[in-house]
């Protein structure tokens, strides 16, 4: 069974003002779950990893991929591989072997692979026996939510953020259809939790709480330790996706207060197909992946071992470098939030302080995220939109609609590490002509819709800006 | 001005179609004017009433049509 447990429209207009977001705060200090960094704890890490780190990176947001150069503005989504998880990959493919053997090879790949779990434990403050290798994020919290529920004996209800990751709240779907009672809590305009309306969502039967870091289409950090400590009064877990924050804020298991940590490589410039769940003692999982008893029976199937060397490179550097980042990355967010202003008929998503420095992400009204998507790679730019106006997905984002925000014309940007000004300039160079264009084009295609209308009483379909097919 | 509401349909249509049209059809009627939104795509049924919102204009009914999508009314406000 699933319920929301907020009214609809709940205080998502009246608790803050709804003027457009005037510019980001560097959030100093007071990050929600921002626990004590773990940089020092990082095997082998040290200013060299950092050093060598920064000055190796490709240059640029501006990659020269295949197509030509690019200006990539998609760094949530995915990341390029750092130079140091390229180096750890390379090495730990040439040194095949597999970890469960007994001879040298296999006890060397065992090796490799126990480092690479301490480094990566190290990274957020887990103990490496609590880390469960998997093949990313999304395997990962499958792991957490369905893996916890089928260990679960008498709780047999959980909470969810409305905001969650699909791959947080498919799961968790499944469970309500086979038994289980899910509440989902809804978030403010900002696409905030209210701490206090998820404690009251928290029962003596909760299972398990599960609430991002921060969240992937916005960018808005969420109260993950206020959820903690409603969890934890109640004998809940906490489940924390942490996928858009490792490698980019502090983050740690005893800060946060998470049971349960999840987090993806290739977010982090580790490579794709790599990622790790954390759960701590406290945290009975049964696997979902079965067949042998690796890692320690949580997760069945070959480790990936270049893969693990790479991540547990990627995540132990960019602990170490991305605090430097930080308030650059803030103020790159700001020159766009300043230039956007230019642009009429703009909505700014997330919360104005509490926030990824490196992502931004707004609503253009009156045009399609898509068509906009696709006129900004023509021109070189790769930027994501948060709207589903497309063929196989017909339901706008679920974020953004339990934000009770625009959900049409949305594009999220966010920044690489070595982002410049001159990436910034270049999108607010293309964007305005490319918004009017698309305006003007929406307006064409209303009248030729009247037209049609008028004469034959049948709406023309497959217009500019419309999709083409349902 | 007259009762009877100026009717948009976009049945058919994608976002962010629902929305433009409608925007257009409240500015062109007189403020207490009432324009009236046909509209399936799934993007109408949460862009409209925010749009209302951010627009401060007055959303007075949505209901769900037997044939499938939704009526919107919309009160031009100001």
């Amino acid at each position: 069974m699933w319920t929301r447990q907020s009214t609809e429209g709940r205080g998502v207009w009246t608790r803050q003002s709804t003027e457009p977001v005037p510019g980001l705060r560097s959030p100093t200090g007071g990050l929600d779950g921002g626990g004590p960094s773990s940089a020092g704890g990082l095997g082998g890490g040290g200013p060299s990893s950092g050093v060598a780190g920064n000055a190796g990176m490709a240059g640029g947001a501006t990659v020269t991929a295949m197509s030509g150069a690019e200006t990539y503005l998609d760094a949530a989504s995915t990341t390029p591989l750092h130079p140091l998880a390229r180096e750890a990959m390379i090495e730990a493919a040439d040194g095949f072997g597999d970890p469960s053997r007994l001879y040298g090879r296999a006890r060397r790949a065992r090796m490799l692979l126990d480092r690479s779990r301490e480094r990566l434990a190290a990274a957020v403050g887990a103990a490496p026996d609590e880390l469960v290798l998997t093949s990313g994020g999304t395997e990962a919290a499958n792991l957490a939510v369905t893996g916890l529920a089928r260990a679960a004996r008498r709780r047999r209800h959980l909470v969810v953020s409305a905001v969650e990751h699909t791959s947080v709240l498919a799961p968790a779907r499944a469970l309500a259809a086979n038994g289980f009672e899910v509440t989902e809590v809804g978030v403010d305009h900002t696409g905030r939790v209210d701490p206090d309306e998820l404690a009251a969502a928290v029962r003596d039967d909760t299972l398990l709480v599960c609430l991002q870091h921060a969240n992937h289409e916005v960018g808005t950090i969420q109260p993950v330790r206020e959820a903690a400590e409603a969890a934890h009064a109640r004998g809940a877990l906490l489940l924390v996706d942490a996928c858009q924050t490792v490698g980019r804020l502090p983050v740690d298991m005893a800060g946060l207060g998470a049971d349960l940590l999840v987090a993806s490589g290739h977010k982090v410039y580790g490579p794709p197909g790599t990622g790790f769940l954390v759960a701590s003692r406290r945290a009975r999982l049964r696997p979902v992946l079965v067949g042998d008893e690796r890692e320690r029976r949580r997760r069945a199937g070959m480790e990936n071992l270049p893969g693990a060397a790479a991540m547990a490179a990627a995540v132990g550097a960019r602990v170490a470098e991305a605090p430097g980042e930080h308030d650059r990355l803030a103020g790159l967010s700001r020159r766009l939030l300043d230039g956007l202003a230019a642009i009429p008929e703009v909505v700014v998503h997330g919360d104005p302080g509490r926030r990824l420095p490196h992502l931004v992400a707004f609503s253009i009204l009156y045009i399609e995220g898509e068509a906009l998507l696709l006129l900004l790679d023509a021109k070189g730019i790769a930027v994501h939109s948060g709207s589903s106006c497309t063929a196989d997905t017909q339901e706008p984002s679920h974020v953004l609609a339990a934000m009770g925000a625009i959900t049409h014309g949305s594009v999220r940007v966010s920044f690489l590490h070595d982002a410049t000004e001159a990436d910034v300039d270049h999108l607010l160079e293309v964007l305005p002509a490319a918004v009017a264009d698309l305006r003007e084009m929406a307006e064409l295609d209303t009248q030729a819709v009247e037209r049609a209308a008028d004469g034959s009483g049948e709406p023309q379909r497959g217009a500019p800006v419309g999709r083409e097919g349902r | 001005m007259s009762a009877a509401p100026t009717t948009v349909d976009c049945l058919g249509l994608a976002c962010p179609i629902p929305v433009v049209r409608l925007a257009r059809a409240v500015a062109t009627v007189e403020v207490g004017g009432v324009v009236e939104l046909l509209a399936d795509d799934p993007g109408a049924r949460v862009d409209i009433p925010v749009w209302c919102r951010l627009k401060d204009q007055q959303l007075l009914a949505q209901h769900d049509r037997p044939e499938g999508g939704w009526v919107f009314q919309v009160r031009r406000a100001r």
